[in-house]
């Protein structure tokens, strides 16, 4: 059994270098952020890879040339303070590396920070994306819908999420459309994405949340805008409203599978942005208020429509 | 009957109920082999109320030996449920429990007194003292760490592990995501552990200070003494934060206040940032002894003066100063404003500087050198590549975009484990071989050493460099289970031999000290490697009062100078030294605070009411108590001094 | 144990400046703790929730009278302090038990202030504001207390003993730790209640 996996993972190790670790999601984009973080990354391995030649380079040299075995038996090592030239150097040097990659830092750090570039002056499409125990709540406010762990994106028009989660710290991230930002309760963060090509692509929580954490995964497809139109019509035709005493069923702690619904749920529990923000007043407690005795009767009513639902994916 | 069920543990196993069978066992085994071999008197007075800083660092070390197996059972079992694809060795809240007492007992209970255990016993006699400012301080210091170490300890017999991870990030630390008890255990027993970890800072910082040999100036300290006092400056401003901190999350927990909560207000951010405003300075608690341990071993081993000494120093307090001003690289992804994440990004880069200073600085100190592979030096060469490929992940990490990438993925776990494995680990391993004869007066097994040293490096490798690999396809850190569509599963089975080599590789070094016991000779010397500083000048093992006669320091390398150009280290005669006396003070009140912390995790008022009295008694007692040490006369001196062949031998 | 004559009694054994300089290091740490109390008021001052805001609940005359009481109290341990210097000890007593009573005296505005707030609906855990109100003001609190014990011990000791390097030692200390709690609460005074009643 171990002999198959030892075998199995040099054989892979060995076709992954070959293929220029090609396949691994970061470094295969989808999206223009993704484009540049990929960018940003091959670059550092690439100048930090010298840096660690040099140093394994120079360790063999002096181990090979100062090892006891190898010098006279009278050799004494001479005292060397320290030469001023030698520390510019090693001073210098990483200063010039440090200086370069603040650069390169500071504007790939502003890019992914802002609608990228290539779809600057479009109207970006505004998906909010929340997190209860553990699950991913898609609202869809300009097209009036919303989605349960699947996320479904039209390409080449700007997207802007607007992240913040029911409970613990999640993390939202799509490595092939862009790296990753926090959804925190009391607060909306917002990540700037886009996709380039069409394509099913994994998302996931990454940030620690529980029990459930591992399995808190949704499911990306990115397509044509016409088709993406297609698909929010098909939505509003068949799949139920979302209703608070839904909603509050579904933010209890659980996996469920993909849901699908008209309307979003940011109507009655709004996002905790602008007045809706932690530090003005209690809290985006407006649902907690509104359950109560609904969810039973509201539990058995919706076992059927799951199933339904599950068919627009 | 309510009373008792609060101590059940939530998600009972039977590997749980097989350590608690093992647990109850040891301790009957102690009990019953103490009570055989009437060893209790000598327990006591040799060590539970020793002072003596040469102790306590012994103290220290097997402490950190014990939680280095408890947190290294921790990895073998999350990498053998991560080994292959949809394992259901663990389930996910014994993994998540599992892997925040693995981050909490490898940092603060293993890494943090390894580092001590080198400090208590080496710092004094570098100075050429004879023990540190505040001995019953010092005491006072590791009984806290302990008693925090076993109350932390306990949580997975009584009640249940913290299970929020080692960062415990809010609201999932709070009460409604975590309503066992196991946050609470993180909450007071690092809270223990923490005022203990204070006091040695202000202690070894006056140490440092004023009680350094006559002619030592602070630029002849040995590095080992600089890292020290370095790292107590970092300890006295980051330690306090974490106190805050924890303060607030204990009052969350326990009087539901609203600072980190969902509601009324509270912020989930505060917590990271307090945390992290801590847990970055404490890198660099841990890294820069392992620096300064280094910078003793390897002009050692080469037998030449360590290159660059005054950049060495400078880079290591720039390093100490910039610690505090990088925290929010932890949490690039929180949605700060895109220049906070600049600032921070170049600051971060900026610490990547010095530390480069000081790679380059130890080769040189190689190059030209006569260099001999002993142990410690093995663990010294390997260092270098690899913390130096440890480093530059750091710096991918700190470029705020691609960060968006890296962050809460095995290529964060990845790098830093490369830091601090091959420089803590690696630094502690090495220099407890080094400083062994000082320690126990005979030398541990090189043959051995060598066999541990190479599975600990091939295992390290194996074990982290798939990591690196897996986090850039996907693999977020902390999941418990992955499905085989993801392909993860060969490069986590190449990362489970890697563990299980590294464990090999532990219990080498364990069979290594039992062998060394039982066949090493015990006539080895002063001086057995040929070193450089003060420590080496006096005895194997070292008499209870270091230095017979107070060594005059006229150079950097005192006892080198000593030894090859004829400096006099020991002038005048044997005088009457004056010692302190033992007491049982630090260890009861120790003891009461164990007592106090379980009271307060379990919320039995009236026992945490009694233990704070308890505690304010022991101080009140102190504070009455009348201690003017002893003297150990000049016989006495001469008896021992006979004994080990004379002061300058 | 070398005593030397030529420095004051609480500097004149090598263990006694050792334990002033420590104490200082301590001080150094308990600035950081006040330091991260303080940054954390800030960030939560603001994040009242549903509970009422510091304007609300301050009122400036207990408040001015704790400053008065603990700031007197500091003056007075200077006077104690000095004392010891020329040897006084009836005087340095007389004027430490002073200090000790106005620092029970502000303690007990303190503790009404404390009911007074929590009448008026604020309570610990009221909002994060509470929270954090409660919390700083109490580690001041709290320290004052300990401080209480502690000063008392000192003058029993220096009662019993007389002034030996041991009691001039601890004395002294214990006046490095009144005067420090005193500059934590004109920080306190000046951005807690000053800039809340504002």
């Amino acid at each position: 059994m171990k002999k198959k996996w030892v075998l199995l993972a040099i054989l892979s190790s060995i076709g992954s270098v070959l293929s220029g670790c090609k396949s691994l999601a970061v470094l295969d984009p989808k999206g223009p952020q993704a484009q540049t973080q990929a960018n940003v990354i091959w670059l550092s391995i690439a100048i930090m890879a010298v840096i660690v030649i040099v140093v394994c380079a120079i360790l063999v040299y002096v181990l090979m040339k100062y090892r006891d075995s190898k010098l006279p038996k009278d050799y004494e090592p001479p005292y060397i303070e320290g030469n001023h030239v030698v520390e510019s150097i090693i001073v210098g040097v990483p200063i010039i590396i440090v200086v370069f990659f603040s650069i390169v830092s500071v504007i790939s750090n502003n890019k992914v920070e802002a609608t990228p570039e290539e779809y600057k002056g479009q109207d970006p499409l505004v998906i909010y994306a929340s997190t209860s125990d553990w699950k991913w709540h898609f609202s869809y406010p300009e097209n009036g819908i919303e989605t349960v762990n699947y996320l479904y994106i039209p390409t080449n028009r700007p997207l802007e999420f607007k992240l913040y989660s029911f409970g613990p710290i999640t993390s939202f991230w799509v490595p092939q459309l862009g790296g990753q930002k926090y959804a925190m309760s009391n607060m909306v963060t917002t990540l700037h994405l886009a996709a380039d090509e069409a394509g099913e692509m994994m998302g996931r929580n990454a940030n620690f949340s529980g029990k459930g954490f591992a399995e808190n995964m949704f499911h990306v497809e990115a397509m044509s805008q016409v088709k993406f139109d297609d698909w929010v019509k098909e939505v509003k035709a068949t799949a139920k409203p979302i209703t608070p005493e839904k909603f509050n069923e579904l933010l209890k702690p659980g996996h469920v599978g993909q849901l699908t619904f008209t309307g979003t749920h940011l109507k009655f529990s709004p996002a905790p942005e602008g007045e809706n923000a932690g530090h003005h007043h209690g809290s985006s407690d407006t649902n907690a208020d509104s359950k109560g005795g609904h969810m039973e009767h509201d539990h058995k009513t919706n076992d059927g429509n799951e199933s339904s639902e599950h068919n627009h994916e | 009957m309510g009373f008792f069920t609060r101590f059940l543990i939530p998600n009972p196993s039977p590997v749980i109920y097989t350590s608690m069978v093992a647990i109850g066992i040891t301790i009957l085994l102690i009990v019953f082999g103490l009570t055989h071999f009437k060893k209790w008197f000598y327990l006591w007075s040799g060590w539970l109320t020793t002072v003596d800083h040469k102790r306590i660092g012994i103290m220290y070390l097997i402490a950190a030996l014990l939680m280095l197996f408890r947190g290294g059972v921790d990895a073998v079992m999350m990498r053998a449920q991560l080994a292959i694809p949809d394992n259901k060795l663990l389930d996910s809240q014994h993994y998540n429990e599992i892997f925040s007492t693995h981050g909490v007992v490898m940092i603060l209970f293993m890494a943090m007194p390894y580092i001590m255990a080198l400090m208590n016993f080496v710092v004094p006699l570098q100075i050429g003292a004879r023990d540190v400012a505040f001995p019953r301080l010092n005491a006072i210091s590791f009984w806290l760490f302990f008693m925090g170490a076993m109350l932390f300890n306990i949580s997975f017999v009584i009640g249940g592990s913290p299970d929020a991870g080692w960062s415990s990030y809010f609201p999932l630390a709070g009460n409604e995501f975590s309503p066992h008890v196991g946050t609470n255990y993180y909450m007071i027993a690092i809270q223990i552990a923490g005022i203990g970890t204070l006091m040695t800072g202000i202690n070894f910082m006056t140490t440092i200070l004023k009680m350094r040999a006559p002619g030592m100036k602070l630029m002849r300290m040995p590095m080992f003494t600089w890292a020290s006092l370095v790292t107590s400056v970092i300890i006295i401003f980051a330690f306090p934060v974490l106190t805050v901190a924890l303060i607030m999350g204990t009052m969350d927990r326990l009087f539901a206040t609203k600072f980190f909560a969902m509601t009324d207000g509270g912020m989930d951010m505060l917590w990271a940032n307090l945390f992290w405003v801590w847990g970055h300075p404490e890198v660099y608690i841990l890294i820069l002894p392992a620096f300064g341990l280094f910078s003793e071993i390897i002009p050692t081993f080469s037998r030449r003066n360590l290159y660059g000494y005054r950049s060495m120093v400078a880079s290591m307090v720039f390093i100490s100063i910039y610690s505090f001003f990088v925290w929010t690289h932890h949490f690039f992804t929180m949605g700060q404003a895109a220049y906070v994440n600049s600032i921070f990004s170049i600051t971060t880069m900026v610490i990547a500087i010095p530390t480069g200073i000081k790679i380059f600085n130890w080769l040189f100190t190689m190059w030209r050198g006569r260099i001999r592979f002993t142990v410690p030096m093995l663990y010294s060469i390997g260092f270098i590549p690899l913390f130096t490929i440890g480093g530059v992940t750091g710096v991918m990490l700190a470029m705020s975009a691609a960060d968006y990438q890296y962050h809460n993925t095995m290529f964060l776990v990845a790098h830093f484990h490369n830091v601090i494995i091959p420089g803590v680990v690696f630094a502690v391993l090495g220099a407890a071989t080094y400083y062994w004869p000082k320690m126990f007066g005979f030398m541990l097994n090189e043959r051995l050493g060598k066999w541990a040293f190479w599975f600990l490096t091939i295992g390290f490798c194996l074990a982290f460099f798939p990591m690196y690999i897996t986090g850039l396809d996907g693999q977020a850190r902390r999941i418990y289970t992955y499905s085989e569509s993801t392909g993860f599963g060969p490069w986590n089975m190449v990362t489970f031999i890697g563990t299980v080599l590294m464990a090999i590789s532990f219990f080498l070094i364990v069979y290594t000290v039992y062998y060394s016991i039982r066949h090493a000779p015990k006539d080895v010397g002063d001086d057995p490697w040929d070193a450089r500083s003060l420590e080496w000048a006096t005895h194997n093992p070292v008499p209870e009062y270091n230095f017979a006669i107070i060594p005059q320091v006229s150079s950097r390398e005192a006892f080198w100078d000593a030894k090859y150009k004829g400096h006099e280290l020991f002038k005048g005669d044997y005088e009457k030294i004056h010692m302190p006396n033992n007491s049982g003070g630090p260890f009861i009140m120790s003891c009461i605070f164990f007592v106090f912390g379980f009271a307060l995790v379990f919320s039995i008022w009236f026992l945490a009411i009694m233990g704070l009295i308890g505690i304010f008694v022991c101080m009140a007692l102190r504070s009455f108590e009348i201690d003017h040490g002893r003297y150990i006369s000049v016989e006495e001196i001469k008896e021992t001094e006979a004994k080990y062949g004379g002061v300058n031998k | 144990m070398k005593i030397d004559h030529s420095q004051p009694l609480e500097y004149s054994t090598e263990q006694n400046r050792l334990n002033i300089l420590g104490f200082w290091i301590f001080l150094g740490a308990e600035i950081m703790l006040f330091a991260t109390l303080f940054a954390s008021y800030f960030t939560l001052v603001d994040r009242t929730g549903d509970g009422p805001a510091g304007a609300r609940i301050f009122e400036i005359t207990p408040v001015l009278a704790e400053t008065f009481l603990l700031l007197t109290s500091s003056f007075v341990i200077g006077l104690g302090i000095h004392a010891m210097r020329l040897g006084h000890k009836k005087a340095m007593l007389t004027f430490f038990v002073i200090t000790l009573l106005l620092g029970l005296g502000f303690l007990g505005f303190e503790i009404t202030e404390f009911i007074t707030y929590y009448h008026e609906g604020a309570t610990l855990q009221t909002s994060a504001f509470t929270s954090v109100l409660f919390t700083t003001l109490g580690t001041h609190g709290a320290h004052v207390t300990l401080g209480l014990f502690w000063g008392t011990f000192i003058v029993l000791q220096v009662k019993k003993r007389g002034l030996t390097p041991e009691t001039a030692n601890k004395s002294f200390i214990f006046s490095l730790y009144w005067h420090f709690l005193d500059i934590v609460w004109i920080f306190i005074f000046t951005f807690i209640y000053m800039k809340g009643m504002t």
